[in-house]
């Protein structure tokens, strides 16, 4: 049993000993993690310790130098070769990528297009869903994250707690098996933040496997089966909230917990 | 040496009683423009995407060819056309007729054109936030897709007053081909010239340039306003607003616009 009452099921993400340069940085230094289906794992952790990086690779936005990491048992964006990794096609990665939903600190809706047509536009020109199916699912979508009224209205006439709410249902339009948010707050006025945690929130009680990199304590403790401390491009500790804020171990995560409680 | 009194007489009547060999110069001068500046939008476009290509090839063949043709005088770029390719005669395109001339000048303005084209596209596709394509990617489109329909029609609106302005340019370019023996404006003015040693006949022909030019001003402008009226956000489609632009300022999508 999780946290949030949920059975969890067979591991979704697997990232095994994950390394990663920026020229001559090295932002990841061996990261692992198993996540599983119905589980949602914050991560935390100061600015440059590779939160950030990590979960972009998790969808291949970021190549890694080595270590694997795997959704659903398939390898993301490589494939083996006489027992060496190759950078997959782009037709694959494509294809892996619709089952990782993302949710990005910028928002990066699509500024010419509606709420209705940014949430239609991939399941319609990717999936091949028909129009007015797709668009009967993104209204409901749209209902769910709260913005049933905004279908027609244009991203720059939106808040940002609105914006981030639509690109979480034009996430999760592709019916994604994962849902990565990176940061998700982070842009957003204080005062609307919490709309945007309360479906996130909901999200997980329902059983959505999600990864949030976030500095949102009070969602960790309250959404998060799991939170995990990220420092120097790796993970120094890892347990439930209850634990972790609790309790924590290492001496580094006391004194970024007392920084940021 | 001396100024002759200006013919007025040359000039009015270049201007007020158009013959025949002009109307067909004068039509030379603006179907030339169109073409060439349409194959050269094309061209850029396809420039700019090989400039962006993984294959590196590609990327050489798009930096050399912005290298040679915007490095070079269009008139050189024109008399290579003519002179070394050796075009047919006369090429049949449906009800269209272009004589090798016609053939070459385009050919040598849409590739001259290409080249900038090329930096113009380039410029409008590097100003849209990388995040587009992050997303666009993150939703599972390839490059292709996502250039088409999320990077592409955002770069458009900053591409189109650049674009303007070549056109402008192009249709004063367009004279050059005079010179390969392509009866357009100038050449009309060159031949009146000839026969009489009149330069009113250069007055009255930059008079139609002007005319050309400053109808295309009108429109480039009617159609700047609306890309930024637009962009205070409507309840229009982008393409509703693209084609709203290019209409006539008092189409049915006027009012709302304003």
């Amino acid at each position: 049993m999780s946290s949030t009452g949920l059975v969890l099921g067979d591991v979704i993400m697997r990232a095994t000993d994950v390394h990663k340069h920026f020229g001559k940085l090295h932002v990841l230094k061996g990261v692992s993690l198993e996540v599983r289906q119905r589980e949602t794992v914050c991560i935390i952790g100061p600015s440059g310790s590779g939160k950030t990086t990590f979960i972009r690779c998790i969808n291949h936005l970021e190549k890694i130098d080595s270590g694997r990491i795997e959704v659903n048992g398939h390898l993301i964006g490589y494939r083996e070769q006489n027992g060496k990794l190759a950078e997959d096609s782009e037709r694959n990665i494509a294809r892996q990528r619709t089952q990782i939903g993302m949710v990005f600190q910028r928002f990066n809706l699509f500024p010419h297009k509606t709420a209705l047509e940014n949430v239609t536009e991939a399941p319609v020109q990717v999936l091949g869903v028909p129009k007015d199916k797709a668009a009967a699912d993104a209204e409901m979508l749209l209902t769910r994250v709260g913005l049933g009224d905004k279908c027609g209205t244009y991203p720059g006439k939106l808040s940002g707690g609105q914006q981030q709410r639509v690109a979480i249902a034009r996430a999760l339009a592709m019916k994604p098996a994962l849902m990565l948010f990176d940061e998700p707050t982070s842009a957003l006025d204080p005062e609307v933040i919490g709309e945007v945690l309360a479906v996130m929130e909901e999200l997980a009680h329902e059983g959505m496997t999600m990864i949030v990199v976030t500095h949102e304590m009070g969602f960790a403790r309250e959404a998060a089966d799991r939170v995990v401390m990220m420092d120097d491009g790796s993970i120094i500790e890892a347990g439930p909230p209850e634990h972790f804020f609790e309790a924590p171990e290492q001496e580094r995560t006391k004194q970024f917990l007392s920084k940021i409680l | 040496m001396m100024v002759a009194a200006i013919d007025w007489h040359v000039i009015w009547s270049r201007i007020f009683h158009p013959n025949g060999p002009f109307a067909h110069a004068l039509w030379a001068t603006i179907y030339i423009s169109i073409v060439a500046q349409i194959v050269g939008i094309l061209l850029g476009l396809i420039a700019a995407l090989a400039r962006m290509s993984r294959f590196l090839p590609f990327r050489v063949l798009s930096g050399a060819y912005v290298l040679v043709f915007r490095g070079t005088p269009v008139l050189v770029q024109i008399f290579f056309f003519y002179f070394a390719l050796g075009l047919p005669n006369v090429i049949h395109l449906g009800v269209f007729k272009l004589t090798a001339e016609v053939s070459a000048g385009i050919l040598a303005l849409s590739i001259n054109e290409g080249a900038y084209m090329r930096e113009i596209i380039r410029a409008g596709i590097d100003s849209i936030d990388k995040g587009q394509m992050e997303a666009a990617k993150s939703l599972g489109m390839r490059s292709g897709l996502a250039m088409r329909r999320i990077i592409l029609p955002q770069a458009a609106r900053v591409i189109i007053p650049p674009l303007g302005n070549e056109f402008n340019n192009m249709m004063k370019t367009t004279s050059l081909v005079y010179t390969i023996g392509v009866y357009e404006l100038f050449a009309d003015a060159e031949q009146g010239y000839s026969q009489t040693f009149h330069p009113e006949y250069f007055v009255a022909v930059a008079f139609w340039y002007l005319v050309l030019t400053t109808i295309w001003s009108f429109i480039q402008a009617s159609i700047e306003r609306r890309l930024a009226t637009s962009e205070r956000g409507d309840q229009l489609s982008f393409r509703e607003r693209l084609v709203a632009a290019w209409a006539p300022v008092h189409s049915r999508y006027g009012s709302g616009l304003r």
